[in-house]
């Protein structure tokens, strides 16, 4: 066995790059179009709570794949944002009855001023040091709320949000109107990563990913770099996480909990790293089948993601979308070679 | 003056699990580039099964701080051998998420089996008391259980610079190549330096279970702490996650005397204070950033 490789930097390994088919402008507009019917339909399809824990998780694994994928840095704390943004929005829909839309962004901002120090910290260290940081900072706000009972409500969490919308009451009431009112916002913040992934910015965040030293040599502020990458991730995790709070109507210590964080990177990694659509796939698998599970009683949810989570990372490491960009991939090279 | 005394040892004691599994976790590190987060389910696993020993077997606290490591030992090797062993040489973040896949497997397991509420322990007749030293009465079994950790501590650190065995995984930690082309053969420690590890964290549950709650989920709180000792002390080092062990159940403890609704927080504070003035940890090396 080779021990030798262990002591050097090395990257996560990423799947095939897309192929210029999916590149060319009408693909994508009917791949968009597939995904819009999708987001769409969900409600009539499944329970609406059930359709909008996706969307929100698949928002999260957005967030995290920003960093994992985009920049290298595994956060394996992003509960954090999550839940300091459902606390946010809890506290600022039931103290001031504004609208739930405006509450999430309130939520927004706490996880980005959160992600400043927070950041500014963890990019002091790289690779798997990043990944332990970032946990024990999570860790640390789980305790902060469970003392501070007088405004989290400690153990009990935070009950009684309400989805106040300009006062129609169909979409503050049913859950399926609910659906169409927060998809919008879900939408945004992904059309917000997407941009950032696909600017100037996100090629910076590819060149610090796979060189940093060559990144820095350009004249590139590295570390600066990273904590932007970390904030406006925190910001899109915490705008999942709001909305998910005013879907469920509480926060609860389990938003901040690491098994939280460590959900989402299982989403992330299952859909596929570096992926940026991987997401929301592996949060609809991941959201049914621990929604399946608890609808049948079964009581070892644990045990099935936790095997989910070690076969993939043995034999399928590019994901869902990842792995079958692959095949993609390699049928066009075939295809190409034939002719 | 006496209730200081008391705190002191009740940090030491607890400090004391934590430099037992901190080593563990680094002496793995060192060797294989992993780190292992099923370390704080093998410390709980450790520890319920020192439970599981004297309820259902009647085999008490002397026989299971053998029996359990030796245990925890073999199972440790057959983690390696299973699933560790086949990303050894990718990124270590796969290693990681593999062990963080595991540690939700072995903790629902156990919850399955066992339920959720505590197990109930009780130390041997022989350290159940209390003792009086110099006016102030100590609990005995927290003065075993600190310097138990400590001589265990300093065992491994004797036989880590003192020993042939210790020297190769000193050099492989430092640079496997070079020592493999001395004619060591590298590839054959690893899987015994895995087992070692897995067996100090289960060592650290079995002292744990007299002391503390013995609950599927004591290792979800145990082994982020252990993360920021590793962080502290710097990953890599083995003075480094004693001595940080040590320390960060020094702060639990006072803190949990004189600052009570602060005193989780404070090992964080800690640990952010430590990356703003040594990012590499106390006794890390800046090269292993």
């Amino acid at each position: 066995m080779s021990t030798d490789e262990l002591t050097r930097a090395q990257h996560v390994d990423l799947p095939a790059e897309p192929v210029r088919f999916a590149e060319r402008p009408l693909v994508r507009a009917a791949m968009l179009l597939v995904g819009l019917v999708v987001v769409v339909a969900l409600p009539w399809l499944i329970y609406p709570p059930v359709a909008m824990d996706i969307l929100a998780w698949g928002l999260f694994a957005i967030s995290v794949d920003l960093l994992l994928g985009f920049t290298g840095l595994l956060s394996f704390g992003h509960a954090a944002f999550w839940g300091a943004s459902a606390y946010a929005t809890g506290l600022v829909a039931i103290h001031s009855g504004l609208p739930f839309p405006l509450a999430v962004i309130a939520g927004v901002v706490v996880a980005m001023l959160l992600a400043v120090p927070t950041g500014y910290l963890a990019v002091r260290r790289a690779g798997i040091y990043f990944a332990m940081v970032t946990l024990a900072f999570a860790q640390m706000l789980y305790f902060v709320a469970n003392q501070w009972r007088s405004v989290t409500g400690g153990e009990d969490g935070l009950q009684g949000i309400q989805k106040s919308f300009f006062g129609l009451t169909s979409i503050e009431t049913d859950p399926f109107y609910f659906y169409y009112a927060a998809a919008p916002i879900v939408l945004i913040g992904v059309a917000i990563a997407w941009r950032v992934v696909h600017s100037p910015f996100g090629r910076v965040l590819v060149a610090v990913r796979d060189n940093p030293a060559r990144a820095r040599a350009l004249g590139y502020d590295v570390d600066r770099y990273k904590v932007m990458a970390f904030v406006i991730s925190a910001g899109v995790a915490g705008l999942a996480g709001g909305v998910f709070a005013a879907s469920h109507g509480f926060a609860s210590l389990q938003e901040l909990s690491w098994t939280t964080s460590g959900k989402v990177v299982l989403i992330t990694v299952l859909g596929g790293i570096g992926t940026f659509w991987g997401g929301p796939i592996g949060a609809g698998v991941v959201v049914l089948l621990e929604d399946r599970m608890a609808s049948s009683g079964f009581n070892g949810v644990g045990i099935v993601t936790g095997t989910i989570f070690i076969v993939i990372v043995l034999l399928f490491r590019h994901g869902i979308w990842g792995t079958a960009r692959d095949l993609i991939a390699r049928a066009a090279a075939a295809r190409r070679r034939r002719r | 003056m006496g209730a200081l005394i008391q705190y002191t040892l009740q940090g030491l004691a607890a400090g004391g699990f934590y430099a037992l599994a901190a080593l563990g976790l680094a002496v793995i590190f060192g060797v294989l580039g992993v780190v292992n987060f099923s370390h704080g389910a093998c410390y709980m696993l450790g520890a319920v099964g020192t439970a599981l020993l004297l309820n259902e077997l009647g085999i008490g606290f002397w026989a299971a701080l053998v029996i359990i490591p030796v245990v925890m030992f073999a199972f440790g090797v057959f983690i390696e051998r299973a699933l560790v062993h086949w990303l050894v040489g990718l990124d270590p973040l796969y290693n990681f998420l593999l062990t963080f896949g595991l540690t939700l497997v072995l903790v629902d397991l156990v919850k399955r089996r066992y339920g959720v509420s505590g197990m109930p322990y009780e130390p041997p007749a022989l350290l159940a008391g209390r003792i009086e030293v110099a006016g102030v009465s100590l609990s005995t079994y927290q003065v075993f259980a600190a310097t138990f950790s400590l001589v265990v501590c300093v065992l491994v650190w004797l036989a880590i610079t003192r020993t042939r065995v210790g020297m190769i995984v000193r050099a492989a930690t430092e640079d496997a190549e070079r020592t493999r082309a001395l004619g060591i053969n590298v590839g054959r420690w690893v899987t015994p330096v895995f087992g070692f590890g897995i067996a100090l964290a289960g060592l650290a549950g079995v002292l744990a279970a007299p002391f503390r709650a013995v609950t599927a989920d004591m290792g979800s709180n145990f082994i982020i702490i252990l993360f920021a000792v590793v962080v502290i002390g710097g990953l890599g080092s083995i003075m480094g996650a004693v001595v940080a062990g040590f320390l960060v159940g020094l702060v639990e403890a006072y803190g949990q005397a004189y600052v009570p609704a602060l005193s989780q927080v404070l090992i964080f504070v800690l640990m952010a204070a430590v990356i703003l003035v040594r990012p590499a940890g106390l006794f890390g090396r800046e090269d292993t950033a």
